[in-house]
């Protein structure tokens, strides 16, 4: 598997370590109440199909990246630094 | 108190010729991270060029003047290469000291993209990685910073604790790729 980094280019895996599902943007507000936030900390789909995700570009320009990849082929559809939404394409 | 004798990160361990390819150790006078403030790259870059005479490279860059060079390190991040920097860089960016937290190894002759080849990920071949190209990744399992300084001449950084290990293995490597020459 490689990911398109958007500062790097492209990039063998090993570079990167996964957090898990873009969720962690998605932060509900502290007054949110217990149901949102036992979501957020705990619940957690299971899509066989197109999924976001947060990757850290470890071995290389230390980015957090959101990952849109299909768990099924697997591939990776959309690659955008988390930080200011620059976003790229596999096809760029 | 004792008189104490300072080492290189390498003391000892470089130069190391094989095959047409040598790696030395290079001592910086110093190392230090820029990191500009939001919004204040351009002004960094600026500030650079007056101080220094180069410019603040982008992603995957590297830029040099007579005295310094700049290789980019990460997001937005550069490493200012020479004597230290001038105090007025700091008004545009955080300048935090590395100096002594690096290892910087050169590899230079022909062949060096083969050396390199069998110990990192990334394509370093002269057609993709070029002259005044820089780049973050691995050497074996650990972080480097890699730039091109000349036609065929590659930098390779990486942490000081791990200079024994990095010459161990671009030793291997060179051996490697020299015994697979002479096979042939």
């Amino acid at each position: 598997m490689q990911i398109r980094c958007p500062l790097c280019g492209l990039r063998d895996v090993r570079e990167f370590t996964i957090k898990g599902h873009a969720i962690a943007l998605s932060r509900p507000a502290p007054d949110a109440g217990d149901e949102a936030w036992n979501a957020y900390l705990h619940l957690r789909e299971n899509p066989a199909g197109v999924t976001t995700e947060l990757w850290h570009h470890t071995a290389g320009c230390g980015a957090w990246l959101k990952v849109t990849r299909n768990t099924i082929t697997h591939e990776i559809l959309k690659v955008a630094l988390v930080r200011d939404g620059v976003e790229r394409t596999d096809a760029d | 108190m004792a008189s104490l004798t300072a080492l290189t990160p390498a003391q000892d361990l470089t130069p190391i010729t094989i095959g047409g390819v040598t790696l030395s150790e290079e001592v910086p006078e110093a190392i230090a991270a820029l990191m500009p403030y939001a919004g204040q790259t351009k002004a960094l870059s600026a500030a650079l060029k007056e101080a220094h005479g180069l410019a603040l490279p982008g992603p995957n860059r590297m830029t040099k003047s007579d005295s310094h060079r700049a290789t980019w390190s990460g997001l937005d991040q550069a490493f200012l290469i020479g004597p230290p920097p001038a105090s007025e860089l700091a008004t545009h960016s955080a300048v935090v000291d590395q100096s002594d937290a690096w290892v910087v190894l050169t590899l230079e002759g022909k062949g060096v993209e083969d050396v390199l080849a069998r110990l990192t990920p990334i394509d370093l071949r002269g057609g993709s990685f070029k002259r005044g190209h820089a780049a973050r990744s691995l050497l074996g399992h650990m972080n480097a910073v890699f730039a091109r300084d000349a036609v065929d001449r590659i930098t390779i950084m990486v942490f000081r604790s791990m200079a024994q290990t990095a010459v161990h293995e671009l030793e291997e490597a060179m051996k490697g790729v020299a015994a697979r020459a002479s096979a042939n």
